[in-house]
């Protein structure tokens, strides 16, 4: 493929506990995301997902093995320069949006901006691209709400725009509908299927079939092994 | 992450709990106020005592008799200064501006149908309003001459004016002491009270007098002529240890004895404020010991408070590592809002400490003076406390692995 690799990753393996106790959540995980992927990750419970998805997300290193994230070399780095790629390179989105209570939409949007110490901008510029983003995912109209203010679908929005905002390379999302009913969780599908067809990169964990067909591949974990990896019939966007 | 946003961030978090954010603080702000509470009483009692001793007149040399000599005399107390001594001072010590005796005695005094008893005489040298500092309202004082001769003249204290004469001129009047008709020829500015001496209700007169006619003491009388107390002013403080080694080899000459067994002692006002200022600062230790023991109760309270908020706040330090902030960012956060939390703490304590020591003073009727410097070393204290005891807490925080803290319900 001509496009640029997002994630390389070879032989990632993650071993928790030792002597007796020691599971390997994951065993030797070999896989690739070009840009403008969108992927999906599927698996019985316990197979190894969120462990994988962890390390994709820059949240915890792998016992052994090598992640190459937009061409760089992750597997390696501290603490201080993981906070730094997590905050330029990576957005999530989680299952229980994990947004900052008593705080509105906005601010909740401006924070990884606050957080990144490679770009100068001032409080207004900041405030001014999180309005944005906000305006992007429908929610123009709610920026001063607080998360307890908002119903299910539009706080996931905002844990998108959150997401979104320091236009990381890579869109990372645990379960994004699975605290959602099927209305919101469908137009949540279609919010991440217009940022793909934008070119964004996405890798999803879903436990739904349905979902994962909107994707162009499935990759299936086993007991930390990939499974298999089955394309869903879609091109990936060149 | 800017530091007003740090703040911004730490400020809000103190506000979602205003009341455990004050219980927390409870202890930094009596640690604060009670330091600047106790040092404003130990300064008060401080300034009463100086002044006191300044109001005696700047510049003073205090030549005491001292008795411990003993020897001849059958143990009655012998040697000493005699009031001639005071002459000679006077006469023959370069750099001195005025020499004062003084005796007091108790009478009663009768003038204009009024009486009053148990009135003190205060016999002096006409040196006496510049040595200590009086100012002559009416009149004037006694001079030289006066006291030489023995003149039965008399100077009114301000209120001992008002109460024997009102609003009439006393000067020129008749009093009566004891039994001794005097002409009173002044009246002294109002002085006030100066510890627990009031200078305004006396009678003052040439010691001569005194000595002569109020024959005071018994003491005082087997003692005759002799004065347990000369007041010596030095013109220049520069020459103030010149005064006093002519004064000591003066008098011992005079007394016929070697230096090394004077009967009498030269002290300055220097002297008697170091001794004082001795006692207050074994005082001030301890309130030091007092004020920093609670100030560490009060940390102990702001660490406490912190890991509490810490745990709490767990799954939001989660949202902020996953989303860049490092453990830089989420240590200082926390320190910032311990610190936060110990300055207001502390600017609170300082408002306590100020109005406390204000109203301590007026319901006491003890002086106190509340010190800048107390102040600002509370203050600092409070800082320093909290962000030593805010420094655990903030590690704590700072070292939450992102997966485990997102985790955490
Ligand atoms: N911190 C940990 N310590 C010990 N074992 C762990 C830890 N985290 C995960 N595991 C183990 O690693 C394996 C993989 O867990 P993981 O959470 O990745 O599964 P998952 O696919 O996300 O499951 P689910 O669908 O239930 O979320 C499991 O056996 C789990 O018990
Ligand atoms: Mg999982």
């Amino acid at each position: 493929m001509a496009t640029r690799l997002i994630i390389k990753t070879k032989d990632l393996t993650q071993i928790y506990g030792m002597g007796d106790a020691r599971v390997a959540a994951l065993d030797g995980v070999s896989i690739s995301v070009h840009e403008g992927e969108f992927v999906a990750i599927m698996g019985p419970s316990g197979s190894g997902k969120s462990t994988l998805m962890n390390i994709l997300g820059c949240l915890s290193r792998p016992t052994s093995g090598a992640y190459f994230l937009d061409d760089e070399d992750v597997s390696g780095l501290d603490k201080v320069e993981l906070a730094g790629i997590r905050n330029k390179k990576i957005g999530y989105i989680f299952q229980s949006y994990n947004l900052l209570s008593r705080t509105t939409a906005l601010d909740n949007v401006v924070l990884p901006l606050q957080y990144d110490r490679l770009t100068e901008r001032t409080t207004e510029e900041r405030k001014k691209v999180a309005m944005k983003v906000l305006e992007m995912v429908g929610l123009a109209d709610r920026v001063e709400h607080q998360p307890q203010e908002l119903s299910g679908g539009q706080q996931q929005r905002v844990a998108i725009a959150r997401a979104l905002v320091n236009s990381p390379v890579l869109i990372m999302a645990d379960e994004p509908t699975g605290n959602l009913d099927s209305k919101s969780g469908a137009e949540i599908m279609q919010l991440l299927h217009d940022l793909h067809n934008q070119g964004a990169t996405i890798v999803m964990v879903t436990h739904s079939t349905e979902i994962a067909s909107h994707t162009e591949r499935t990759i299936h974990l086993l007991d930390g092994k990939i499974d298999k990896i089955i394309g869903n019939g879609k091109k990936a966007k060149q | 992450m800017k530091s007003s946003e740090v703040f911004n961030i730490a400020w809000a978090a103190i506000l979602k709990n205003k009341v455990r954010s004050l219980l927390t603080m409870l202890g930094i702000i009596i640690g604060v106020a009670a330091v600047i509470v106790m040092v404003a009483i130990s300064a008060g009692t401080e300034a009463t005592i100086s002044e006191q001793i300044t109001s005696l007149g700047s510049n003073l040399v205090f030549v005491q008799s001292s008795f411990s000599r003993g020897g001849a005399g059958g143990g009655m107390p012998q040697g000493g200064l005699v009031y001639d001594d005071a002459a000679a001072i006077a006469e023959n010590v370069q750099g001195v501006g005025g020499v004062v005796v003084e005796q007091s005695a108790t009478e009663s005094i009768k003038a204009d149908g009024v009486v009053l008893d148990g009135i003190t005489l205060l016999g002096s040298t006409a040196d006496f309003p510049s040595v200590r500092d009086m100012d002559v309202a009416v009149g004037r004082y006694f001079n030289e001459i006066e006291v030489e001769r023995k003149q039965k003249v008399a100077v009114l204290g301000a209120s001992l004016a008002e109460e024997l004469f009102g609003t009439t001129d006393p000067i020129g009047q008749d009093i009566t002491v004891g039994n001794t008709r005097l002409v009173v020829i002044g009246v002294l500015e109002e002085k006030g009270l100066v510890g627990d001496v009031d200078y305004d209700s006396r009678l003052y007169m040439p010691i001569t007098v005194v000595l002569d006619k109020f024959a005071p003491t018994q003491f005082a009388k087997i003692m005759g002529d002799s004065v347990r107390l000369i007041y010596v002013e030095v013109n220049d403080q520069e020459n103030l240890d010149d005064v006093i080694l002519q004064i000591q080899l003066l008098i011992a000459k005079r007394h016929d004895l070697p230096l090394e067994e004077a009967d009498f002692t030269v002290t300055t006002q220097q002297d008697i404020i170091g001794t004082q200022e001795a006692t207050t600062a074994a005082f001030r230790s301890l309130l030091g010991w007092v004020a920093g023991v609670s100030l560490i109760v009060g940390g102990i309270g702001i660490m406490n408070i912190m890991l509490v908020s810490v745990t709490e706040r767990t799954r939001e330090i989660g949202i902020r590592q996953s989303i860049g902030a490092t453990p830089n960012d989420i240590r200082w956060q926390f320190l910032t809002e311990a610190l936060l939390l110990s300055l207001v703490g502390g600017f609170i304590g300082v408002i306590f400490g100020v109005g406390g020591a204000w109203i301590f003073g007026s319901v006491s009727g003890m002086r106190t003076v509340v010190v800048t410097e107390s102040i600002i070393l509370a203050f600092s204290s409070a800082a320093l406390v909290g962000a030593f005891f805010g420094f655990y807490p903030a590690n704590k925080a700072a070292e939450l692995d992102p997966i485990d803290a997102l985790r955490y319900e």
